[in-house]
Order: structure tokens, then C-alpha cells, then sequence
């Protein structure tokens, strides 16, 4: 990690795009801007977006340049303040009491001494606070949790601290980067947006999905990766259910390219076009725009939906 | 400071917490330099005034972020403001109008803008020759050659589109607007006005035609003639280059008129309201564009809400019954309360729906959005009618695509019975007749409509009957609440029989309707 004096990661917005860029994640102004003005200002970033945009990929990148710890906590519903935040571990605690019984130490002792730091068990917010080396959490689908949950998450993200009743504060002896991920299931809370800088993460240009293909599928040559590009943009102008997103892009263009395709006509878009949306009435309407015959997507039959 | 908080703000309580805000910010952002906190302020209270939620920390928080950020780099400037104030995506146009309003002009200021370092500076110079003249071009140096001719300025257009030369394409929109929109300071006409007769000027439809023609005999030249699919790549390739072209005659229209009429009559003009406000009844074609595509994440939203809801719904009240007799187990002791399980209800909906003219844009999307969510209901049946009334629950089933629905319900369904004027009366005499009997206790009855009947009969008995019948009858009016029972609207006729009548014209009010139906 290349802490400088100052304490920031970053020295300028080129800095994280050239960074990002090392280790294969293509950002645009946008998302190297709040990166690097998250880290300045030390507030975390929540990220939306389509699924399939590189939002988790986006932390798991920054994690990688600084060669920070990637901390995970993946939302769910029912996800509590045992499983996100910390847990007395009671089976040792209970332990520890049995132990107690044979030499004749007060209960004040034994009380203070269960409700220490290795009776404690860390869960992945505390860890991220508690850390000793340079962390960035990440929050995963953040949408998921109920409201009423998200509110365990203010304290952490406005102010980088943990409060337990029996032991105290932990405040973070370093402000990690958080970035939380949101696929806009549901609105999320007002105090919650108000505490982090917003990012939002849409389809690339065709200019910027071109490179990401170059990038990610090795071995493709700058003709077909410019194919995919332009399909993929033809399609996503059309008013699908779900537009291509980027890792279908990738995925379409590797297999593209274990086909042996050299050059993509109407034919090979419209065979393999399932790979890029997964709805039969999106899958048909592709067909129909790609392909100029009528009669040829009657022949075509992918799975289900 | 002063001066632009009074103006910028809302007025109220709102106006006191504002300038204590930017007092603080000041403080806080000292470094930044007053005019440009005065800018931030003015620029913060539009937000405000176009209706976007910016908190006083938000407000604290972009004052902090423009410190970090050099101010001549516009585009991050943008974004750094965008990161610390809009947190909802939809908002996010109307940030970038107000932005592009409030710093389009100030920016030359801070000397950004590429037209210095523009590698097509001297062909600049030559288009910007004609304009010498116009008090609108500040700071640039006319070179005083030639003017082009139309003709040259069409062929230069082609050619840049052709190359995708942006840089070219953006001197060409600067000169089409100096040249064609005849612009005049303090004439009362709007942007679109100027970009309508620019735009006319540039006949960018012809320039497609003619650059597709272009493509195919040069591919055809070249032995391999383009398969439909390359057609419509190429196309779509051209398409993007004249959207980007009309991008730029907007931005530069937009850029003086903002220094002819100033920065908050500007912005005032330009104000939109947020996708969730627009009104049904009033909604343009971009408008409803943006509508349909803010509906699909809106129902995934509201399923999930729903279902939420009916997961963690509330317990069931006492089971006294059942409580009494497992008390027997512990003596008598009701040491064991039982509850009644909360039974989820899911209505059957009956959506009645009026779609003729006005109102049919609301219809369509209440339509749409009762299907897009039907599984939260035990069933959902469909009626459309002008004066004729015809079921069309069987366009929507086995669809995966609603809007095609729809589109199959405005063509085929059979509502005009004498004269396609609406006729509520006699709708609903024929609902009553056909599918009256089929409302039973646990149905909801939707009507949507304006309940402007032309000044026939209200028939309003039938209302009355199916209330007996149904569970709950709603009536939702896409018309403000001012306009309700004036000339021939009878919606407090049929009022009296309904259990409720919501107004209901943009899609905030319809999310929130939906909520408390399910």
C-alpha cells in the first residue's frame, strides 16, 4: 500500500484511472473521480447500477491496486446484528464459568473476563473497523436488507465506529474504503445516501466496452472485439427487459471466439444471442431486429426463458 | 452571499437553515473562494427549486468535495458535485440541466473548454469568420476569411460525420447555431424554438440517407455488399454521430441564451419535473419515454415491497378460542396465547378503464403496472371501454411483454359504440349486464377515468351495486382535484358510491395507491 504522509491513497483522479487500469478494471472520469474523492474525503461510496456493470468488481479492484484486505459482507434478508456486526461466542463463555468453578475467583472477575475481546467473535463489519492493515469493505446488495437493518449500518459508515454495550467504542484505527453495492430493488433509506457519495454505474460507451472486451478476453482481435461492441450497442437501444450487461458482453465474446468466428453476420449474432439475454420475448425481438429474413428465427429454439 | 441565498432558495424555514449551512460551509471551504461558493449556493437552491432532495450535509459535503477537486476540470467538477448531491439516478438529468445552465457560461472563467487548444483551430477561425458580427461569440477571435457558403457547410458536416471528427463536429454546431438560428437578445421565443430551426437548416435526415448511401456503394465497390446486419450496425454508428452533433446545437443554443437572459431566468425556463412527477395527462413523447422506462423498475420495486409486506405482516389477533383450549393443558392457566395467523389477502382486481384521448396515456400505465405486478393478486381482470365497453384480460395473459399488450388492447379491443365519445353511463350499464355478477366479496373494482361524460347519463346505480357486491371500489382521476366536477366531469356523482377516489397524475401518486391496494 502507498500511504503517503498525508495519509491519502491517491495523489489525483489520473492517478486512480491509471491504477485501475493496471489491474485490468476500466474506469471512466466518473468513477475515478469519486474514488479518489472518496478517499479524500473519507466517506464511503454507494454504487448503482444495472446488474452486470462491474459494481462489485469496481471494490474488488480498488482492493487489488492498494494492496489493501478485501472485507465481504454480503446482504440478505434476515441478515442480523450477529452475523454483520459481532457475536459474544457462549459456548466459550459458558466454558470459561465451568472452569471458574474450582478455584474460587469472585463473580466480578469472571464477568469482566467473559465480556473481553477473545470471548468476541468478529463478524465482517468489525473486523473492517478493527483492523490493523489497510481494509476496504465492501457491502454487497445493500438493498437487500430490510430498512429497519440498515440502520446498523449508520454508525459504521458515518463515523467509522462500533459501539458494544459491554465493552465500549471501537473506533477504526485506519478509515477504510467502503463501497456498497445496490441492484435498486428498493429505495434506500434517506440516511443512509446521505452519508455516502453516490455513483452510479451505467452500460459503457462503445468506445470503453471495446477496450473492456480487449482487455478481458485475451486473444481476440480488435475487428471482432469492435463487432461486439457495436451488436451490443444495437441491442441495448432496443426496449429490452434486460439489457445486455457488460459480463454477457464478455461472455459473448468469448464464445465467439472459441467458435472460431472471425467476422459476426446476421447468422452467428442470432445462434448465440441467448448468451447476451436471457428472456425469450428479449431473445426474439433481437432475432427479429438482427436478422433480415423473417423465416430464419422460426428455426431458432434456445432453452427455456 | 446574501444576495444569492435570498434569491436561490425556497423561502420559509428552509431559507433560515440554508444560509446557516453555507455559513458553515464557508468556514469549512474557505479555501475554495467566494464566487465560487456564491455559484455553488445559487446553484444548490436551483436544485432545490427543481425539486431534487439536497440536504444541508449534502449541501456541506459538495462544498468540501470542490476542494479537492481542480476547478478547471469541468468534468469532474460535474461529477464531484453529482456524487455529493443527486443520490437517485432519476434525478440525474435534471441535475446535469441545472449544471449545464449554472457552469456553461462560468466556466469560461476558470478557462476550460477546449476551443484554444483545439487541434482544428485554424479551420475555426474560418468558420468563425461570418460570425464576427455576433455579440454572442465573447472572447473569439474572428478571423475575417471567406465565409463558407451553405453548401460548404453541409459538405463539412457530411465529412465530419463520416470521420466521426468530433472536435469538427463541435465547431459545426457552434456555426449552425450562430448561422441559422437567428437568435436575437431578448426575444421571448424558447430554446426549442432556435433548435428547431437549426436543426431544419442541417436536414440531418437526408444527411443519414445520404451517408448510408455512401457506405453501401463503397462496400459494394469494394466487392462485398453489407449484409442487413452491417447496414444496421453502420446505421446505428451514424445515428449515435448526428445524436452527438444534436447534443452539442442544444448545448450551444442553451449557452446563449443563458448569457443573453441570464442564469436563473435560465434555469426557470429549463426546469423539468423529476420522472416521478411528470404529469400523465400532460406527459410530451420524451416525457413518456422516460416513463416507460421508469415503470419497469418501479413494479420490480413494489413487488418486493408487496411481498415484503405480506411476509412481516403484522400477527394475527388472539385466538381466544383456541387459547381457552390449550389453557386446559396447564390447568386452566392460559400460559400459551394463540394468535389467529394473519390470512394475506390477496384481492382479485377488476381494472375498469376509460381510454379514450386525455386520459388514455394513464390508463395504459395503470394497466400496465396492475399487470406487470399481477402475481401479487389472486387474479386480474381487465376492461376497457370509450362508450363501449370489451374485456381485454386475455391480451395480458401468457405475455411476457406488457407493452405489447397494451398496444393490442388500443388496436383491437372493440369500445366505440355509437360515437367514440366517452360514455360512462352506458360502460358501465354494459358491465353491469355482461360482468356484474362475476364481482363478488373479494373483489377490488379499479375504475380509472376523468369521469367526463359528455353530458350523458351517469348511470351511477351501477356503481352503487357493484359497492354492494365488492370489496372495495376505487376510482383514480388523472385530473387535478381542482378540475373535478367542473363542466362535464360527474367524478363526486360516483364518488358517493366509492370507497375511495384518488387523484392520481403522475407515477409518485400511482406507486402510492398501488401500495395500499395490495
Amino acid at each position: 500500500m502507498t500511504t503517503t504522509e498525508s495519509g491519502h491513497r491517491f495523489q489525483s483522479v489520473g492517478e486512480v484511472r491509471e491504477r485501475l487500469g493496471q489491474v485490468q478494471y476500466l474506469a471512466d472520469e466518473g468513477i475515478a473521480g469519486i474514488v479518489y474523492l472518496a478517499d479524500r474525503l473519507g466517506k464511503p461510496i454507494l454504487v448503482e447500477g444495472p446488474a452486470g456493470t462491474g459494481k462489485t468488481q469496481l471494490a474488488k479492484s480498488v482492493a487489488e491496486l492498494s494492496g489493501a484486505r478485501l472485507i465481504r459482507l454480503q446482504c440478505y434478508e434476515g441478515l442480523d446484528e450477529s452475523k454483520a456486526l459481532y457475536e459474544w461466542n457462549y459456548k466459550k463463555q459458558l466454558l470459561r464459568i465451568q472452569a471458574e468453578r474450582n478455584t474460587d475467583g469472585t463473580w466480578s472477575d469472571i464477568e469482566e473476563d467473559i465480556f473481553s475481546d477473545q470471548f468476541l467473535l468478529t463478524r465482517p463489519l468489525l473486523e473492517a473497523i478493527s483492523a490493523d492493515d489497510p481494509v476496504v469493505l465492501l457491502i454487497d446488495e445493500v438493498d437487500r436488507v430490510e430498512v429497519e437493518t440498515e440502520a446498523l449500518l449508520l454508525e459504521i459508515l458515518s463515523d467509522y465506529q462500533v459501539s458494544i454495550p459491554e465493552l465500549g467504542t471501537i473506533t477504526a484505527k485506519q478509515i477504510p474504503l467502503v463501497f456498497l453495492t445496490s441492484n435498486n430493488t428498493r429505495e434506500l433509506s434517506e440516511a443512509l445516501k446521505r452519508r455516502c457519495l453516490y455513483l452510479h454505474v451505467d452500460y459503457p460507451d462503445m468506445d470503453r466496452e471495446k477496450e473492456i472486451v480487449l482487455t478481458k478476453v485475451p486473444g481476440i482481435t480488435e475487428n471482432l472485439a469492435d463487432q461486439v461492441a457495436r451488436i451490443v450497442r444495437s441491442l441495448r437501444q432496443l426496449e429490452l427487459k434486460k439489457a445486455p450487461s457488460v459480463s454477457e458482453t464478455i461472455d459473448w465474446a468469448r464464445t465467439l471466439l472459441l467458435l472460431g468466428v472471425q467476422q459476426v453476420d446476421a447468422e452467428t449474432a442470432t445462434s448465440t444471442v441467448n448468451i447476451l439475454l436471457k428472456y425469450q420475448s428479449d431473445i426474439a425481438k433481437a432475432v427479429k431486429e438482427l436478422s433480415a429474413d423473417q423465416a430464419g428465427f422460426r428455426t431458432f429454439a434456445p432453452g427455456p426463458r | 452571499m446574501s444576495t444569492s441565498g435570498a434569491d436561490g432558495s425556497p423561502g420559509g424555514d428552509s431559507a433560515g437553515l440554508d444560509s446557516a449551512g453555507l455559513d458553515a460551509a464557508l468556514d469549512a471551504a474557505a479555501s475554495v473562494g467566494q464566487p465560487v461558493l456564491d455559484l455553488l449556493a445559487g446553484f444548490i437552491g436551483e436544485l432545490r427549486e427543481a425539486g431534487l432532495p439536497v440536504s444541508l450535509t449534502e449541501n456541506l459535503d459538495a462544498m468540501e468535495a470542490v476542494r479537492h477537486i481542480p476547478l478547471e476540470d469541468r468534468e469532474a467538477f460535474k461529477y464531484a458535485l453529482a456524487a455529493t448531491l443527486v443520490k437517485n439516478h432519476a434525478h440525474w438529468r435534471a441535475f446535469e440541466t441545472v449544471f449545464e445552465v449554472y457552469f456553461s457560461h462560468r466556466g469560461k472563467q476558470y478557462a476550460i473548454d477546449g476551443e484554444d487548444g483545439d487541434p482544428f483551430a485554424d479551420l475555426l477561425e474560418e468558420l468563425q469568420g461570418e460570425g464576427q458580427g455576433d455579440q454572442g461569440s465573447s472572447g473569439q477571435t474572428g478571423g475575417g476569411g471567406e465565409p463558407l457558403s451553405p453548401e460548404e457547410l453541409a459538405e463539412l458536416l457530411y465529412r465530419a460525420l463520416m470521420d466521426g471528427n468530433e472536435a469538427m463536429l463541435r465547431a459545426i454546431a457552434r456555426q449552425a447555431v450562430r448561422r441559422f438560428a437567428g437568435m436575437e437578445p431578448g426575444r421571448p421565443v424558447g430554446g426549442t424554438y432556435y433548435l428547431y430551426r437549426t436543426l431544419r437548416n442541417l436536414d440531418l435526415d437526408s444527411v443519414l440517407q445520404k451517408l448510408m448511401d455512401q457506405t453501401r456503394r463503397q462496400a459494394a465497390d469494394e466487392g462485398n455488399a453489407l449484409t442487413p446486419l452491417e447496414e444496421r450496425l453502420e446505421e446505428d454508428e451514424f445515428q449515435a454521430r448526428i445524436d452527438g452533433l444534436r447534443k452539442e446545437v442544444e448545448a450551444e443554443i442553451r449557452r446563449r441564451l443563458v448569457m443573453d437572459r441570464g442564469v436563473e431566468a435560465m434555469a426557470r425556463t429549463l426546469r423539468k419535473p423529476l420522472p416521478e412527477d411528470v404529469d400523465f395527462m400532460h406527459a410530451s413523447k420524451e416525457e413518456m419515454g422516460g416513463l416507460r422506462r421508469a415503470l419497469y423498475p418501479l413494479t420490480r420495486r413494489l413487488a418486493v415491497r408487496l411481498a415484503r409486506k405480506r411476509r412481516h405482516g403484522r400477527k394475527g389477533p388472539l385466538d381466544f378460542r383456541s387459547t381457552v383450549r390449550h389453557s386446559l393443558s396447564y390447568g386452566g392457566v392460559p400460559a400459551d396465547p394463540k394468535f389467529k395467523y394473519p390470512r394475506p389477502h390477496k384481492p382479485e382486481i377488476f381494472v375498469v378503464a376509460d381510454i379514450s384521448g386525455s386520459v388514455a396515456a394513464f390508463a395504459r400505465f395503470t394497466l400496465m403496472l396492475v399487470h406487470a405486478i399481477s402475481h401479487q393478486f389472486s387474479k386480474v381482470r381487465s376492461f376497457v371501454f370509450i362508450d363501449g365497453i370489451d374485456e381485454v384480460t386475455s391480451f395480458f395473459e401468457g405475455v411476457e411483454d406488457v407493452t405489447e399488450a397494451v398496444h393490442r388492447v388500443n388496436t383491437e379491443a372493440d369500445v366505440v359504440w355509437v360515437d367514440g365519445h366517452s360514455d360512462y353511463g352506458h360502460a358501465f350499464e354494459v358491465f353491469w349486464e355482461r360482468w356484474g355478477k362475476e364481482v363478488g366479496p373479494k373483489t377490488t373494482v379499479l375504475v380509472l377515468g376523468d369521469a367526463r361524460n359528455n353530458y350523458h347519463a351517469s348511470q351511477s346505480w351501477v356503481i352503487r351495486e357493484i359497492q354492494h357486491r365488492a370489496r372495495h371500489v376505487y376510482w383514480l382521476n388523472p385530473e387535478p382535484r381542482s378540475y373535478w366536477d367542473t363542466g362535464d366531469s360527474i367524478v363526486g356523482e360516483y364518488a358517493t358510491f366509492c370507497d375511495g377516489v384518488h387523484e392520481c397524475r403522475n407515477l409518485r401518486q400511482l406507486e402510492r395507491f398501488v401500495e395500499i391496494l395490495a
